[in-house]
């Protein structure tokens, strides 16, 4: 019976690779995540923020929900870290 | 368990080197604007410092200095003030998150929106260093606890 899980993987990943040869070239300036959002980071991240780091700027402004998810995910792991190692101390 | 290592070469560089290491992830922290760098970096150096403070003096040296009690308070803290900042920029008109409207008495918009910056990062970072030491205590004490049963 072990032989139907494997044709499903090899299936689902066959599927995968060939999805992949529709992607667009890695750093193509043409691909539709270079015309529009990048430009617009580039050129006024300055003028917005006044944040001369791009990186930061995507990371806490204009991608703030990303990282407020991210801290609660740490958060998340932390507390359950808590709950289920810790034991009190008599 | 972890032991405090008997050397007096480990427990003297430690301790000389906590306070620059401890400087430096403040620096990561506050240079986030110009530099790679920011709260998740910073926490990560601040959280490391401390393990390497438990890793030279022991465990049980190291619980008396790091409170779990603050330790969670801290953790609660970063994240409260993140969404705190999301929220209150909701509170003067603007969108979730949106740093512009925060009331800060500074000349233009793109200054005050660095201060958002600046203000979620420290909550990030307070967040990420509770949460770093958190894993490890819990991790380092959970062994003591089951030789002790």
């Amino acid at each position: 019976m072990k032989i139907f899980p494997f044709l499903v993987v090899l299936l689902t990943g066959g599927l995968l690779i060939y999805g992949t040869g529709e992607m667009p070239k890695w750093g193509d300036p043409h691909s539709p995540a270079s015309l529009h959002v990048s430009p617009r980071y580039i050129e006024r991240t300055v003028e917005e923020t006044a944040t001369p780091d791009m990186v930061t700027s995507v990371l806490a402004d204009y991608r703030g929900y990303d990282t407020l998810g991210e801290t609660t995910v740490i958060f998340t792991a932390g507390l359950s870290c808590l709950l289920l190692l810790r034991k009190d101390r008599e | 368990m972890i032991v405090p290592y008997e050397n007096v070469i480990i427990k003297t560089i430690c301790r000389l080197l906590l306070p620059f290491l401890q400087i430096y992830a403040i620096y990561v922290l506050m240079h986030g604007h110009y530099s790679p760098g920011g709260g998740f970096q910073g926490g990560v150096m601040m959280g490391a410092s401390f393990i390497l403070l438990v890793i030279a003096y022991g465990l049980d040296d190291a619980q008396r200095r790091i409170s779990v009690k603050a330790l969670t308070i801290y953790a609660c803290l970063g994240l409260f003030i993140y969404s705190g900042i999301g929220a209150l920029a909701l509170l003067m008109g603007g969108n979730y998150l949106d740093y512009g409207t925060l009331p800060l008495p500074l000349s233009s918009i793109p200054k005050i929106r660095a201060m958002g910056i600046l203000g979620i990062e420290i909550g990030v970072f307070l967040g990420v260093m509770a949460i770093m030491i958190f894993i490890f205590l819990a991790i380092a004490s959970y062994e003591t606890g089951g030789k002790d049963d």
